[in-house]
């Protein structure tokens, strides 16, 4: 599913440069549930915004799905992200002014789906989410956890390929970050190839594999299970 | 129309945003509206005034001599004469239509009332000279044959019947003026623009009463063809010397006579009101830069405001230029709308103005107004609306198109 070849990304601010991916080699196939950690700085929210064509890359190669993933137009990056990525925030990300079932929707209208179909689509995974009763509500009236579901809800809605998860519980309680693993390892359990990047070693024991980052490069890799 | 679905939901929820965009467009188009109404108005209104008076109407005095000439000691008091009057018919070729003008303060008695006025004795060019009026049912001016007759008629200023006669009609009445009664043969309604009203009488008949020397002291006359203050002062130089042949006085002696030119007068007011418009339009001019400038200081905070949502809809796949091109929509959407509302509102008020203008002005006529159909072209009105819609939707596409430049993570981290 994932293919990095010795990627490289240099950062260059005024006076200094930071290069922040020294030649990272990954492979993830199909199916998996991978967990990103390292120090802040290390490079691993680099990294998952490479993957989630957020950012550009300087050298080596990236293959998502087989399809090479390398300077592309913010048209392309745009429609590869809507068709294969879904998007998990730790700060959730939802547009306060649209209520959890328009939020869920809007992937769709990007792919030109019509407006009572697409909330259809969206009030099934509401429910799916078990928040059906919450459709209408806008993020404001939401908990954390709440509103983390929705998002989930909304990355999953045009069924990606794979789902890119930055520390998705980090502004969640102990209960609602259990609640919200228990959703992302179902996902996973029906297939979806899901990433995460967390610090929390208890969310990454989730995982099956656990990646550790540490100054731009690929410490190990932990197998469980 | 799915986009014009998305830009609503977005208008609907954002409706502070939405109202107060809108609102600082309706404003600057009202305001526009409004001065360009103002400036319209004010110069409609002393156009107006002038073209209800004759604007070709040169007049001239004798006066007394402040210089010597040709052996004649100064301080001479100067009078004309037929000598002079029938010399401005033969020298002049501009000046078509000429009176003798004799003026002479005198009591009118009509019953009981008696009240001071300026008697003018003149000839029957007086009437189109001043451009009286003297409507249907108010009776005429003096005629010829009152002059060849000396006939003691009268023709009063309608503000001598109104306090003379108590609004009862003077026509066919005898008035006393001085001691002599003469019949009131017409009324004119054409105001003055100064001094109280005047009584108009045969020439000849004022010569008879008041000068038996048979001179005067004022010739009036109306003139073609003086386009310009050049032309004017030309003219006046003309008349000048040709008087101070006449009567024998140095041309160059500015108190030996005095000219009043009308022409003059109306092409160095036009002049000042030709400023007027400029000042008018320059501050059209910087009310619609105004206008500009807050449409697009609204757009630009209201864009800003959103890159986080621009970001957060570009990482769900959203192309950016989708992202600009709902923007765009939504700005002349916006701006339309709202700039029609103001363009509205903005009519409206100079037309209802308009309206009461009209209304007072119904009651008075010949009335002076400083102010008259302060209305704005319909192409102004246009021009100036695109002009601000097109502002606005620039201002809203720049921002914009920034905004949309940014990372989608870099978006997303503003708050």
């Amino acid at each position: 599913m994932i293919n990095l070849t010795n990627i490289n990304k240099t950062y260059f601010s005024e006076s200094n440069s930071l290069h922040v991916l020294k030649g990272i080699d990954l492979h993830i196939a199909s199916g998996e549930y991978v967990s990103i950690m390292g120090a802040s700085g290390s490079g691993k929210s680099t990294l998952l915004n490479i993957l989630g064509i957020l950012d550009n890359y300087d050298s080596g190669e990236y293959l998502l799905n087989n399809k090479l993933i390398k300077n592309l137009s913010e048209k392309r990056a745009a429609a590869y992200r809507n068709e294969m990525i879904g998007f998990v925030f730790q700060s959730f990300n939802l547009i306060n002014f649209k209520n959890a079932l328009e939020n869920v929707a809007l992937p769709l209208y990007y792919k030109n789906v019509n407006r009572k179909r697409r909330n259809m689509i969206a009030m099934e995974y509401l429910d799916m989410m078990g928040l059906r009763d919450w459709a209408t509500h806008m993020p404001s009236e939401m908990s954390g956890g709440q509103k983390q579901r929705v998002a989930i809800a909304r990355a999953i809605i045009s069924q990606p390929k794979i789902l890119l998860a930055d520390e998705p519980t980090g502004a969640l309680d102990s209960h609602t970050t259990v609640e919200v693993m228990k959703v992302l390892r179902e996902l996973n359990a029906n297939g979806l190839t899901t990433i995460l990047v967390t610090h929390e070693r208890s969310v990454a024991d989730e995982t099956h594999k656990i990646i550790h980052i540490k100054d731009g490069m690929i410490e190990n890799i932990e197998q469980k299970k | 129309m799915n986009t014009l679905q998305e830009i609503f939901a977005g208008l609907k929820h954002n409706k502070l945003r939405t109202i107060l965009t809108g609102l600082s467009v309706s404003w600057g188009i009202f305001i526009l509206i409004v001065l360009l109404g103002a400036g319209n108005g004010l110069r409609n209104g002393v156009t107006s005034n002038f073209s209800s008076r004759a604007t070709n109407t040169v007049q001239t005095g004798a006066g007394e001599t402040s210089m010597p000439f040709q052996g004649l000691k100064s301080g001479r008091t100067l009078q004309y004469s037929e000598k002079e009057l029938a010399s401005v018919n033969a020298n002049l070729k501009e000046a078509y239509s000429e009176t003798g003008i004799i003026e002479k303060n005198a009591t009118i008695t009509y019953q009981s009332e008696y009240v001071a006025y300026q008697v003018v004795g003149c000839n029957p060019n007086y009437e189109s000279i001043f451009n009286l009026k003297l409507e249907q049912g108010n009776g005429r001016f003096l005629n010829r044959l009152d002059l060849e007759a000396n006939k003691k008629v009268v023709v009063i200023d309608k503000k001598i019947q109104d306090v003379v006669f108590k609004g009862k009609t003077a026509l066919g009445e005898y008035v006393k003026i001085g001691s002599i009664m003469f019949q009131v043969i017409g009324v004119n309604t054409k105001k003055n623009r100064w001094g109280d009203g005047k009584a108009y009488i045969p020439f000849s008949t004022a010569q008879l009463i008041y000068n038996p020397d048979r001179k005067f002291r004022s010739i009036a006359m109306s003139v073609k063809g003086l386009e310009t203050t050049a032309l004017n002062e030309e003219f006046n130089d003309k008349l000048t010397h040709n008087m101070a042949q006449s009567l024998r006085f140095d041309p160059k002696d500015t108190q030996a006579m005095w000219i009043w030119n009308s022409q003059r007068e109306y092409i160095e007011t036009m002049k000042i009101f030709g400023g007027i418009t400029i000042f008018v339009s320059i501050i059209g001019i910087f009310t619609l830069i105004a206008g500009i400038v807050g449409v697009s200081n609204i757009m630009l905070v209201s864009v800003k405001e959103r890159t986080r949502e621009f970001g957060i809809r570009k990482a769900l796949g959203a192309p950016p230029a989708h992202i600009l091109r709902s923007i765009i929509i939504e700005s002349i959407l916006i701006t339309s709308i709202f700039g029609y509302v103001g363009m509205m509102l903005g009519v409206g008020l100079t037309e209802l103005v308009n309206y009461f203008l009209m209304q007072s002005a119904a009651g008075n006529p010949d009335g002076m107004s400083v102010f008259k159909d302060p209305t704005v072209s319909l192409n102004y009105v246009l021009i100036s609306t695109t002009i601000l819609i097109v502002a606005g939707v620039i201002a809203g596409y720049l921002p914009a198109r920034r905004a949309v430049r940014i990372k989608p993570i870099e978006a997303m981290r503003e708050e």
